[in-house]
């Protein structure tokens, strides 16, 4: 991908700007819980673009109101899982809304191999494009060398 | 910044008074002066981390570093002495200060940070941390936190966990203690780290006689009734008679005995259905509301035993 050096992976918000210090992602926790969003930690291995649903760090955190809480779980889940994709989920359940408002990455792994461009030929000699990340190819939790 | 300026002679000056103005700290000390009664050494310390924490704001200001205070606190006194009360002060009064950042409380007991069975604990307590950070943790009846005679309890790992999180995230919240003097006495004796880690010590002394009638007048000011003149002196006989028996609660008692006064005064005016009711009459009570008390026939508490637990907020 041209626009993006070492195959970072953009997904979320702010994920083509550098990694998000600690300060940086308290105050974006602080505008969302300003709105009334209910904020919820995630992560992953496998960083498919189509792969929507990570794996839930804890419950949601309905009820808290200070960011220093939820930064304290992104911290445990980096101390559990420091080369998994980790990101940060504020739900909005507004009626209408009901949907997540804000999603940005607050971890990433060390080495990001990137994607690979799969072509498949079908018939008449269509050509079918898809992605595969490289590190899926190893099992799970021992793509990124942990 | 409003409150540094340059003065002649080239030092800079900082304004106390422009900076107390604009935390409006003054008004929260005077709205606790004017609504709770008596508690004269609890005020006073009140009043000394208010200008602890002033002071230190524009220390800051003028970059004189100093590590942020301890604001730890331990409430001791009796049942009903307003140590509920004053710590929801106090969390206001933190924030203001900008000491804490949200201002809110979290008021819990044993039962909210200690679980029930291996492994339950742990989660359980940094619930309850997380959900106050940024404020108050006020933690009601703190020495069952502890119990020596269950060598198994797992009070004890709530307590690690609290004292860690006191000790490293002294910015995120503040934790207040509260108990009975003794118990708490107690309680700190097994745990040195968790007395080294407090560092203020308040103890809420017992209201008198005049206090306590004061407190009833304020809060039948708040429900928007009043006593007849007759009336407060009969109360003022049922505050002396009720001080000497068993069970007494404070302030906690006196709600009770209005709540109660309330009751008799209802039923008074729904017997004599025939007349018309005036506002007068809605709102005053009468000397008979209160000497139908069992302190006065039998020289017994009514609902005897069951005041004397702590309230909860």
């Amino acid at each position: 991908m041209m626009t993006n050096y070492g195959n970072r992976i953009t997904q979320g918000q702010f994920s083509f700007l550098p990694d998000l210090t600690d300060e940086q992602i308290l105050a974006q926790i602080e505008y969302a819980l300003n709105q009334g969003w209910a904020l919820n930690v995630e992560f992953t291995d496998d960083p498919h673009p189509r792969n929507t649903y990570w794996e839930m760090w804890g419950l949601p955190m309905f009820d808290l109101k200070d960011p220093a809480g939820i930064l304290y779980e992104v911290n445990e889940c980096r101390k559990a899982y420091p080369n998994h994709y980790i990101r940060v989920t504020a739900y909005d359940s507004t009626r209408g809304w009901e949907t997540p408002r804000m999603s940005f990455i607050v971890n990433r792994p060390k080495e990001e191999p990137g994607f690979g461009l799969v072509r498949t030929e079908t018939n008449d000699r269509h050509i079918v494009y898809t992605l595969r990340p490289y590190a899926t190819e190893r099992p799970e939790n021992e793509r990124y060398g942990s | 910044m409003t409150t540094t300026e340059q003065t002649a002679a080239g030092t800079v000056s900082v304004d106390l008074e422009a900076e107390l103005r604009e935390s409006n700290v003054e008004e929260v000390l005077d709205q606790l002066d004017r609504e709770l009664v008596g508690l004269a050494p609890v005020k006073t310390r009140i009043r000394e981390i208010a200008a602890l924490l002033l002071v230190d704001r524009l220390r800051r200001k003028l970059a004189l570093s100093a590590e942020t205070p301890t604001l730890h606190m331990c409430f001791t006194g009796n049942p009903g002495t307003g140590k509920t009360t004053v710590a929801m002060r106090m969390a206001d009064i933190l924030h203001r200060l900008g000491y804490v950042r949200k201002g809110h409380l979290v008021a819990v007991t044993r039962d909210d940070l200690v679980g029930q069975y291996i492994g339950h604990t742990a989660p359980k307590t940094k619930e309850v941390l997380k959900k106050a950070m940024g404020g108050v943790l006020f933690i009601d009846e703190a020495y069952y936190l502890y119990r020596p005679e269950n060598e198994r309890d797992y009070g004890q790992e709530a307590i690690e966990i609290l004292l860690q999180v006191m000790e490293n995230q002294r910015d995120d919240l503040v934790v207040i203690l509260a108990g009975y003097k003794s118990k708490m006495d107690r309680f700190f004796q097994s745990n040195p780290g968790m007395r080294s880690r407090i560092a203020h010590h308040i103890d809420f002394p017992d209201y008198t006689e005049d206090e306590l009638l004061a407190i009833a007048k304020l809060m039948l000011a708040q429900m928007n009734y009043r006593f007849s003149p007759e009336a407060e002196e009969v109360f003022r006989d049922y505050i002396r008679r009720r001080m000497k028996m068993p069970h007494f609660a404070n302030a906690r008692s006196i709600r009770n005995a209005l709540d109660r006064a309330r009751l008799r005064q209802a039923n008074r005016l729904f017997a004599n259905r025939g007349r018309l009711l005036s506002r007068e009459d809605l709102v005053t009570l009468q000397p008979e509301d209160i000497l139908a008390s069992r302190v006065f026939t039998e020289g017994a508490p009514d609902g005897t035993g069951h005041e004397a637990g702590t309230g909860t907020p």
